[in-house]
């Protein structure tokens, strides 16, 4: 059987969970997998929260649903921890990026998840205001993303981010976002 | 080959991108979740002269299609796409584009119909297009969309078919989510969809013509009696064109996807992205020694009747997902169609009927083996043949064995 892996998001809307989740997708397609990528639409309101979906295989992907068993969650907002359940349906061996001011064991009390899945945190929030100048944790989770699964290269990510933001934005405002990617991935801890 | 590198684009971009193509000479459109960024994308297309087409921007679907019937009856290429509400306000103007002969290509992002609102994906709009003279493609996949656009204009155009086309995907299923696709270079579409030389054009015929004109009882039902041997023989047209296609671009076509077959005793018969659903599941399944198999047809109208009656010879049970219900009726649609179609070759089998995913409501994995668990109860005589269910609210008081009980 091929290898199928799922990555549910968790944000407000916003935060650029859609973005990053593209972003995931387009940086494995360039390693030749097969991508799929979708938010979960609802009404659309800012700080509201949602879901978007990202899906990597090295076959096609035939499945069209949303993802209830994720083998990566990632929470782009703590404050969502009071309302909504991240972790449901997270494989026994999953692993959850959450950005945070936590420690990586606050957060694994916090959620509560089985001893088998890895908890990882991160303050993608104070990197994004440290580099971007604003709160927008997308670009610096993708980067923890990249270290602790591994699911796409770090360089890759910063590779296709470049051409992404390239069309849009001013050549300051994507290196500030590379170097928002970087200190996630060097700042990423696990417990 | 001439396939573009694989890039990530929607079913409503691959769409966009296979009318580009074509570059119909007319497109009459008008906004609708989850379609607009197909007519959205167009624009942009006109904007930057990638196109030559004229686009007319419209104040309702039912201009949309009435401006369409008008450039199609002229002799130009006409192209438009709609969805949900939008394709239920062209209604009337469907029939006089099929029962004019004219050569449509229409792209709709399948959505549910009002009410209660519901932007989300299911069949209630096109089933409601089923009679109407036009020939109804499903895509599974955003690729599928793009290859399923890209022939639909030889098919409606063919001298021998005439008909509009419908060329449809599952709204925000297929039509926003980011996928894996390809694209042939505009040169080798171009050459493979030709330039559209209308036979009948009311502005381009040498001759003066009438178009859409009154017929009385006997001329009309004459009328009515050879669209339906147009559509009826456009299926051996489609298939020629896919398979053409197929050819070109190193992508299979099949009027029905009938997979794993050939010995399957518990087979599934299921319309457009869910299809994919049931076949991620019936891979496992497979794995495990399982007899199942998934039958798809890509071509809803005409009906490919043989085809599903051959696929599903071997079937000791079977299930029929509707994403559509027929209120009132028995079964949904495509239940119908398909116990219409095995009647006629001699066949049954134990069946039940799934009403699944109305609004968008997600298949999920679970339900699709709760499908194959019924079907092996089906086949053993445990589950009584010839019930409908509303798949996922079982828990809902009566909505297992709707007509059973």
């Amino acid at each position: 059987m091929s290898e199928l892996i799922e990555i549910r998001w968790h944000a407000r809307a916003g935060q650029g969970a859609v973005t990053a989740a593209k972003l995931v997708a387009d940086t494995a397609l360039l390693q030749g997998a097969y991508i799929q990528a979708m938010p979960e639409y609802g009404p659309e309101r800012t700080g509201a929260p949602l879901k978007a979906y990202t899906r990597v295989s090295d076959a096609p992907i035939e499945v069209h649903n949303t993802i209830v068993n994720p083998h990566i969650v990632v929470v782009l907002d703590d404050t969502l921890l009071d309302s909504v359940d991240v972790t449901e349906g997270i494989k026994d061996d999953g692993t959850v990026i959450l950005n945070t001011e936590m420690t990586a064991t606050e957060a694994q009390a916090r959620l509560g998840v089985p001893a088998g899945v890895k908890v990882a945190v991160v303050d993608a929030s104070g990197i994004a205001i440290d580099t971007i100048g604003r709160d927008i944790p997308n670009t610096p989770i993708v980067g923890a993303l990249a270290k602790v699964t591994g699911v796409v290269p770090v360089d890759l990510v910063k590779e296709r981010l470049t051409e992404t933001f390239g069309k849009k934005f001013s050549q300051e405002m994507i290196d500030a976002n590379l170097r928002s990617v970087d200190r996630a991935y060097e700042e990423v801890q696990t417990a | 080959m001439t396939a573009t590198k694989p890039f990530s684009a929607t079913g409503n971009q691959m769409i966009a991108e296979a009318m580009r193509q074509a570059d119909p000479d007319v497109m009459a459109a008008y906004p609708i979740t989850p379609q607009t960024t197909i007519v959205e994308n167009y624009a942009k297309f006109v904007a930057n002269g990638a196109v030559t087409t004229e686009f007319v921007t419209v104040e309702s679907e039912h201009s949309a299609m009435s401006a369409c019937v008008g450039a199609s009856a002229a002799g130009a290429r006409v192209a438009t796409a709609t969805a949900s509400q939008g394709l239920a306000l062209m209604w009337e103007e469907l029939f006089i584009a099929a029962g004019m002969r004219l050569p449509i290509v229409m792209a709709n992002a399948n959505r549910a119909l009002s009410a209660p609102i519901n932007i989300h994906g299911d069949h209630s709009d096109v089933m409601g297009a089923r009679d109407t003279g036009w020939i109804l493609l499903f895509a599974e996949t955003a690729q599928e969309a793009y290859d399923n656009t890209v022939i639909s204009f030889p098919i409606a155009e063919d001298p021998d078919v005439q008909l509009p086309v419908m060329t449809t995907l599952d709204g925000f299923i297929t039509s926003h989510a980011m996928e894996r696709c390809v694209m042939e270079d505009d040169e080798t579409v171009r050459s493979f969809v030709g330039d559209y030389a209308p036979a009948n054009g009311l502005l381009t015929s040498p001759t003066p013509l009438g178009a859409g004109m009154f017929a009385n009882g006997d001329s009309y039902m004459k009328s009515r009696y050879m669209l339906r041997h147009a559509i009826q023989d456009s299926l051996p047209v489609i298939e020629r064109v896919g398979k053409a296609w197929a050819d070109t671009c190193g992508r299979p076509f099949d009027v029905v996807d009938a997979w794993e077959c050939d010995d399957a005793e518990l087979i599934v018969v299921v319309l457009g992205s869910a299809a994919g659903n049931v076949r991620h599941i019936a891979r496992e399944l497979r794995a495990a020694g399982k007899k199942v198999g998934v039958v798809r047809p890509r071509v809803y109208r005409p009906f490919p009747v043989k085809q599903i009656a051959e696929a599903c010879k071997g079937a000791k049970a079977i299930a029929i997902m509707d994403r559509a219900d027929s209120l009132g009726g028995q079964y949904g649609p495509l239940a119908v169609d398909v116990l219409g179609a095995l009647a006629s070759a001699g066949q049954s089998a134990p069946f039940h009927n799934y009403i699944y995913g109305l609004g968008g409501n997600d298949l999920t994995n679970d339900l699709v083996h709760k499908v194959f668990d019924d079907l092996e109860k089906l086949a053993d005589g445990s589950l009584g043949t010839g019930g409908t269910s509303y798949l996922g609210m079982q828990e809902a008081e009566g909505a297992q064995n709707i007509w059973l009980g």
